[in-house]
């Protein structure tokens, strides 16, 4: 901008600071839930996969508990939910190296990525869900 | 010739590192995952044995603990990040990076022991 020209805004433009009201564009979601997941992955994530395997290969008790605890229907749509966050990040990550590549960086193009990603997300938890089930 | 130094005065000058370190570490985690379904689908393991008999061989342990240690490297960059992000108060950010620290030298350690104990 040329200095002294200043730029015409509307004075009531809305200003939403509420994190909750403002709506976040599809590769925003994206880079959030990426984020979130990760956090959620580490811990509580990492200590239970490591307790999981543990059981599953010290003793055929251990494995026979494991396999109780994993049956009942908590577990289960605990196990579910685990599995999206993992699914979302592993897609999610895959678009981001992507970006990093220079693949897919225009607007349109990383607009369509995103919600890629995001039912891509949804879909391979439900098909891996239905296999494991 | 009049040798040049370049001397660095900003940054801490780990970010290039660090992420670079974590897209590998993501391709490595990914590599690994994709072949292991793929083991997984076209025979899968049947009870205790047949995870056993998986986990038994030495070349099938080491590809594994090298995708932990993946995990665990990827794992300590973006925490770190967050960390740095959001905990604002040095002493917390700290205090939770030490934490962070010693939990995944712990799981190192611990998954050594659960690969190659059995």
């Amino acid at each position: 901008m040329e200095p002294g020209k200043s730029l015409k805004l509307p004075k009531n433009r809305p200003k939403y600071l509420n994190l909750l009201r403002i709506k976040q564009p599809a590769p925003a979601m994206v880079s959030l839930l990426h984020r979130l997941t990760g956090a959620l992955l580490f811990f509580p994530g990492i200590p239970a996969f490591l307790c999981g395997l543990e059981m599953a290969l010290s003793s055929p008790e251990k494995y026979a508990r494991l396999q109780a605890i994993l049956t009942s229907p908590l577990a289960k749509v605990g196990l579910l939910l685990s599995l999206w966050f993992f699914v979302h990040h592993f897609c999610a990550g895959i678009r981001f190296v992507a970006l990093d590549l220079h693949y897919g960086i225009e607007l349109e193009q990383a607009r369509l990525t995103s919600k890629v990603v995001l039912v891509a997300g949804v879909i391979i938890t439900v098909l891996i869900g239905v296999l494991i089930w | 010739m009049v040798k040049r130094t370049v001397r660095l005065t900003t940054g801490a000058n780990y970010g290039l590192r660090d992420w670079l370190g974590q897209r590998v570490t993501a391709v490595v985690m990914a590599v690994f995952i994709l072949c292991l379904a793929g083991g997984l689908l076209v025979a899968p393991p049947q009870g205790y044995a047949g995870w056993k008999a998986v986990f038994a061989n030495q070349w099938m342990r080491i590809a594994a603990f090298l995708f932990l240690v993946s995990l665990f490297w990827h794992a300590w960059i973006g925490v770190r990040n967050i960390l740095m992000d959001y905990v604002h108060a040095t002493g917390v950010r700290l205090t939770l990076q030490i934490l962070v620290i010693l939990s995944l030298l712990f799981y190192i350690v611990w998954s050594a022991e659960i690969l190659w104990r059995a």
